[in-house]
């Protein structure tokens, strides 16, 4: 590879702006930074050969410095930002609450532009190809900038000598110029310097004082907290890492836990719904413009099993209780890996149980039928040989075309048809729906009562295993000291110049001048050299 | 007096000292820097600040003994807690910088995002499952902060524009700036109209016929624009007569619509008023009061609040909020719009770092830059909270 | 870092191709996101439940051999009804040639299956799921949804949503045993 060599004997990288050892200039690469147009210098990458900006060849090299590029990747931030702000223009399809299919909901609920978002496919916005290319791209970006920067700031940083090219430092931001310093001004500087925590290097009288370097790998840092947030969401993508189901369990049901291969089972023994009392008197103020009472808690009191030896799918396992607990929202139970969430509920919605005290034709009570609409039973015994036979059941009662119908298998509205038999074969049919009894037969002798109803409640439980979880974590965690690290310490230097009988002095940090200033006037207290002057400053 | 009146009383106190130290901030400028510094009127203005926060302060610790519960629970709640701390980053870069000038904007800004929020209902309400977390306090006050720190750097961009921008020949800059000139006007007739007619008690119903259900719609302005298909049901009240366009049909969509209306009507009469006044252009009338300041250190006021407020703000607003999520719902991400436009206003910013530190935008793009990344904010918490409305829509 | 440029032409290829793999193996990876787990070519999961016109049991396992469809389908689906017909009318035909129908309704109470069960006449066998435990098991999501399993036990076709009598037909020509 091409080296340049400088004058001062360092030999430097093809396509370094800045020599490594004592920033002079190197003549013909002044217009990667712009120097050969401005007063200052570019500072950026302290002038160090970045590799993206060496000539391009092969088509290997021309991917690698498009992606090397701060300003591609600012478009593809751009790009990533106005597609995910697009897509919140109308909900995603997950969000619609509508039964309407997709294709009907957006044309209905919003019109033309509504259509037009679906056929864009933007109600599948966050989970198209392109959206996550653009990541992906952004990912890439990441990778390659951050390698192409920090080895050669690394480089520079390690190279640079105390002792530095006079055009270097007075085309610094910060400059003085000043005439007669003595040594004891020299060792009152060092010393505040050193106070002030700087690392002080001395050559040839000139001396480097810098302090807070780490903070210039702060980026890349952050870079490789990110760069494990997005493995950490490829590798989310497999069902070892991430499983995802729901389930509905209702009230005194036992159902086998999806995602689990059959091996787990979970019983809803009680769903617990606790509203706020409109009497409270911190909240009543509050409460009064609240048409709906206000819920202050859904609970259920589960508890899960494993199957203690395996069968053929169908038949009934043998259970072992593995925990029971309270799951809340912002509460789940966890099991071997599994999470159980609150997610849903049909509050109260389905019948347990449906009671009818039923009398005989001389008024006398025969017993109750007490109608359990999940169990498998067809006729119910009563006292001195009276007997009830259900003849029709419909769980969720619909008239169709074809007559009576039901439109699911949950009991929501149950619709019975069932017979009443004394013990001298006399029958009466009835029909019971919606808290009603009618009576199908004529010549009535018996008495049948409604007696009560228990509705129990269905709960919807989210089943989660996430083994990516920690990943995230240390990602996050990885970025979060990186941005830290980058943005809340500054890397500063100073470098004093002797030559002739004239002493140099200049300052210069990646952010922060405002401090830097300040600290270069507590660092020149007591001394007699110039306090600097910014070379930018234009007021 | 119960807690309640206390801490609402606590936030009047600090509205009130706000607006007092707005006055003395005023004061300071037109003097000359090195003077200004230790100037009595600047030390004043900054005393009746720390006394003012500390009066918010009190508001918000006496609010959450009286609900049991951390005061950032529903839109008032947040805002009134966003402007603390706004206040809170202002008084922070003050003692770094020193710079009064901020003062004199970061203040009204900062009244007019309280007083947007007394907008809201201000009883304490019940926490509803889904926010009984710790959770609760960790993310939403972490998030305001960041949110918070970040709009300074907007307040400074303002700053820097004002007295940056040619006024000289009209401009595509001098156009914007007046734009966000009159969002500001706006919003101040926003909060003028509202108050003004709630201490009328005004009201007028609708009924609305939707989806073979009728409901009642209470409007508390004069209706502009009625709701969609409905019928004015209080007798005498005004109504122009005008309907909300079909695809309106959320409950208080009409409602909201009428407000909007009302707030942009209002401020365009103010900001008008104000222009025949000054007979040029607001920006321009604010120029020549801020010539004397230092444009290089507003400029990185501007980068340091971004600085300081973006590790803090993806903190709170991703990386809490993602725990949280995961406790509450079982998954630390899943696209709600508020979640996307804290991740739109993240990326915002980091592509302000990257332009500013890699490209070199510095100053007047820096600037400008500081204004979109406050619109964004602005948008997370009124567009996303009021409009969008997903798993976040405690509004 | 590099000693010549032809090493570091091998450094960049190899970053740039796994980056450029890896975003391809994602975009594929969420294009299957959407799959059913079962598909066709898996093997078809074991299940044995009691038959409910008769006191035997059904094993799936013990049916290979034969060509097997799995009707998933409740009292409460129409559409599911009506396909109920041909099968019967084609399981007279294909039974001889070797071809079984297990018709598993996901209905909670048993009556209603009887009930409906009494009214037709069907003679292929039924069984009750009652705790969808198999319908958990094939995820199964729309009903009626038909399995056509092969002899050897792998599943050559899954289709959602009823069937008319000529494609029901092609099915069971596809799964009929080949001799």
């Amino acid at each position: 590879m091409k080296k340049v060599k400088c004058e001062c004997g360092h030999i430097n990288h093809e396509g370094t702006v800045l020599c490594e050892a004592c920033g002079k200039p190197i003549e013909e690469n002044q217009h990667i930074d712009n120097n050969d147009k401005n007063k200052l210098l570019n500072m950026r990458y302290d002038g160090s050969a970045r590799r993206s900006q060496t000539k391009k060849r092969t088509i290997v090299d021309k991917t690698w410095a498009f992606f090397s590029s701060v300003k591609v990747g600012v478009w593809l931030i751009a790009l990533t930002l106005i597609a995910a702000a697009l897509g919140t223009l109308y909900p995603q399809e997950q969000f619609k609450q509508s039964r309407l299919p997709s294709s009907q909901f957006y044309e209905q609920e919003y019109g033309i532009t509504g259509k037009i978002f679906y056929q864009l496919g933007f109600h599948n916005l966050y989970s198209s190809w392109w959206f996550i290319t653009l990541v992906a791209l952004i990912g890439i970006s990441l990778v390659i900038c951050s390698i192409d920067r920090v080895i050669p700031l690394h480089r520079a940083l390690k190279n640079q000598k105390p002792k530095r090219h006079e055009i270097f430092v007075k085309r610094q931001r910060f400059f003085s110029e000043t005439e007669g310093v003595s040594d004891k001004d020299r060792e009152m500087l060092i010393q505040n310097l050193k106070n002030r925590r700087y690392k002080v290097r001395e050559e040839d009288g000139h001396i480097l004082a810098e302090k807070n370097r780490f903070s210039r790998w702060g980026p890349y840092v952050n870079h490789i907290g990110l760069i494990i947030i997005l493995v950490a969401s490829i590798l989310r993508m497999f069902d070892f890492m991430h499983t995802e189901d729901y389930v509905w369990v209702r009230e005194g049901e036992t159902k086998v836990v999806p995602t689990t291969d059959q091996q787990y089972y979970i019983k809803n023994e009680k769903f617990i719904y606790e509203v706020y009392d409109r009497n409270d008197e911190r909240f009543q103020e509050a409460l009064k413009n609240e048409e709906f009472d206000v819920p202050s808690n859904f609970q259920t009191n589960a508890v899960v099993y494993k199957v203690k030896e395996e069968v053929i799918p169908g038949q009934e396992p043998e259970l072992e209780e593995v925990t029971r607990g309270e799951i809340r929202l912002n509460h789940p139970l966890k099991f071997d890996g599994y999470s159980a969430y609150q997610s849903g509920t049909q509050l109260r919605s389905e019948y347990e149980t449906i009671s009818f005290s039923i009398k005989n034709s001389d008024g006398q009570d025969v017993g109750d039928f007490n109608f359990k609409p999940n169990v498998d039973k067809r006729k119910y015994e009563l006292k001195d040989g009276y007997n009830v036979v259900v003849t029709d059941y419909y769980p969720q009662f619909e008239i169709t075309e074809e007559g009576p119908s039901s439109s699911s298998k949950f009991p929501r509205n149950p619709g019975i048809i069932f017979e009443v038999n004394g013990p001298n074969g006399h029958s009466e049919r009835y029909f019971y729906l919606n808290e009603d009894i009618v009576a199908l037969s004529e010549d009535q002798q018996f008495n049948v009562n409604l007696e009560d109803t228990k509705l129990i409640t269905a709960s919807g439980l989210t089943i989660k295993k996430d083994f990516s979880l920690p990943v995230f974590l240390v990602g996050a965690i990885i970025f979060m000291i990186g941005v830290a690290q980058g943005l809340y310490w500054h890397h500063r230097r100073v470098w004093l110049h002797p030559t002739g009988n004239k002493v140099l002095f200049a300052g210069h940090t990646n952010k922060n001048w405002y401090g830097l200033k300040n600290e270069i006037e507590q660092a020149l207290e007591g001394t007699n050299i110039n306090m600097v002057n910014d070379q930018q400053e234009k007021f | 007096m119960d807690l309640y009146t206390i801490s609402s009383n606590f936030l009047f106190a600090a509205f009130i000292l706000y607006l007092i130290g707005t006055l003395f901030f005023g004061a300071t400028i037109g003097q000359k820097r090195q003077q200004n510094i230790k100037s009595k009127s600047s030390k004043i203005a900054i005393s009746i600040t720390i006394l003012g926060f500390t009066a918010h302060l009190s508001y918000f610790i006496i609010r959450w003994f009286a609900s049991g519960h951390a005061p950032v629970s529903n839109m008032f709640e947040f805002i009134a807690f966003f402007g603390m701390m706004l206040i809170l980053g202002f008084i922070i870069i003050y003692f770094i910088y020193r710079e009064t000038v901020l003062g004199l904007f970061a203040l009204p800004i900062a009244i007019l995002i309280i007083g947007y929020g007394s907008m809201f209902p201000r009883e304490i309400s019940p926490l509803v499952p889904s926010l009984q977390s710790y959770w609760l306090k960790i993310h939403v006050t972490t998030a305001a902060t960041g949110e918070a720190i970040l709009s300074i750097s907007f307040v400074a961009g303002l700053v820097y524009l004002i007295a940056k921008v040619d006024q000289t020949v009209r401009s595509k800059h001098t156009t914007w700036l007046e734009i966000v000139m009159f969002f500001i006007f706006a919003t101040a007739a926003f909060i003028i109209v509202t108050t003004t007619f709630e201490a009328m008690n005004y009201q007028s119903v609708f009924t609305q016929e939707l989806n073979e259900s009728v409901r009642d719609i209470e409007y508390h302005l004069p209706a502009l624009i009625e709701p969609n298909s409905s019928e004015l049901k209080t007798e005498g009240a005004f109504s122009t007569g005008l309907e909300a366009p079909e695809w309106m049909r959320g409950d208080e969509a009409g409602s909201k619509l009428n407000t909007l209306i009302w707030s942009l009507l209002a401020g365009f009469v103010l900001y008008g008023l104000t222009r025949l006044i000054l007979r040029k252009r607001v920006a321009a009338a604010i120029q020549p009061k801020l010539s004397r300041i230092n444009l290089d250190k507003i400029d990185e006021i501007i980068y340091r609040s971004v600085a300081i407020g973006f590790p803090v703000f993806t903190l709170g607003a991703l990386i809490f909020a993602s725990i949280w999520a995961q406790e509450a719902w079982g998954r630390f991400w899943g696209w709600d719009p508020k979640e996307v436009w804290a991740l739109v206003t993240w990326l915002f910013y980091a592509a302000f770092l990257h332009l500013r530190l890699g490209a070199g935008w510095h100053g007047e793009k820096s600037a400008w830059l500081a204004v979109i990344g406050f619109t964004i904010i602005m948008i997370n918490l009124i567009v996303v909270n009021l409009i969008l409305a997903g798993l976040h829509s405690y509004a | 870092m590099f000693k010549n440029k032809k090493v570091r032409l091998i450094f960049r290829t190899v970053v740039l191709t796994a980056l450029i793999a890896a975003t391809i193996a994602v975009i594929y990876l969420n294009s299957l996101k959407d799959n059913p787990v079962l598909a066709e070519g898996d093997d078809a999961p074991n299940f044995m439940l009691e038959r409910l016109d008769s006191n035997e049991v059904i094993e799936l396992d013990q049916l290979k051999g034969k060509g097997v469809m799995i009707n998933f389908w409740a009292t409460y689906c129409e559409p599911c009804k009506k396909e109920m017909p041909y099968m019967e009318e084609l399981y007279k035909e294909y039974q001889d040639k070797g071809i079984e129908i297990v018709a598993v309704s996901v209905d909670k109470n048993r009556m209603v299956i009887e009930n409906f069960y009494n009214r037709f006449d069907l003679s292929f066998p039924l069984v009750h799921d009652k705790k969808g435990t198999i319908m958990e098991l094939y995820q199964v999501q729309p009903l009626p949804t038909s399995f056509f399993i092969n002899p050897d036990g792998t599943i050559e076709r899954v289709v959602k949503g009823p069937l008319t009598l000529d494609r029901l037909e092609t099915y069971f020509k596809e799964i009929l045993p080949k001799n």
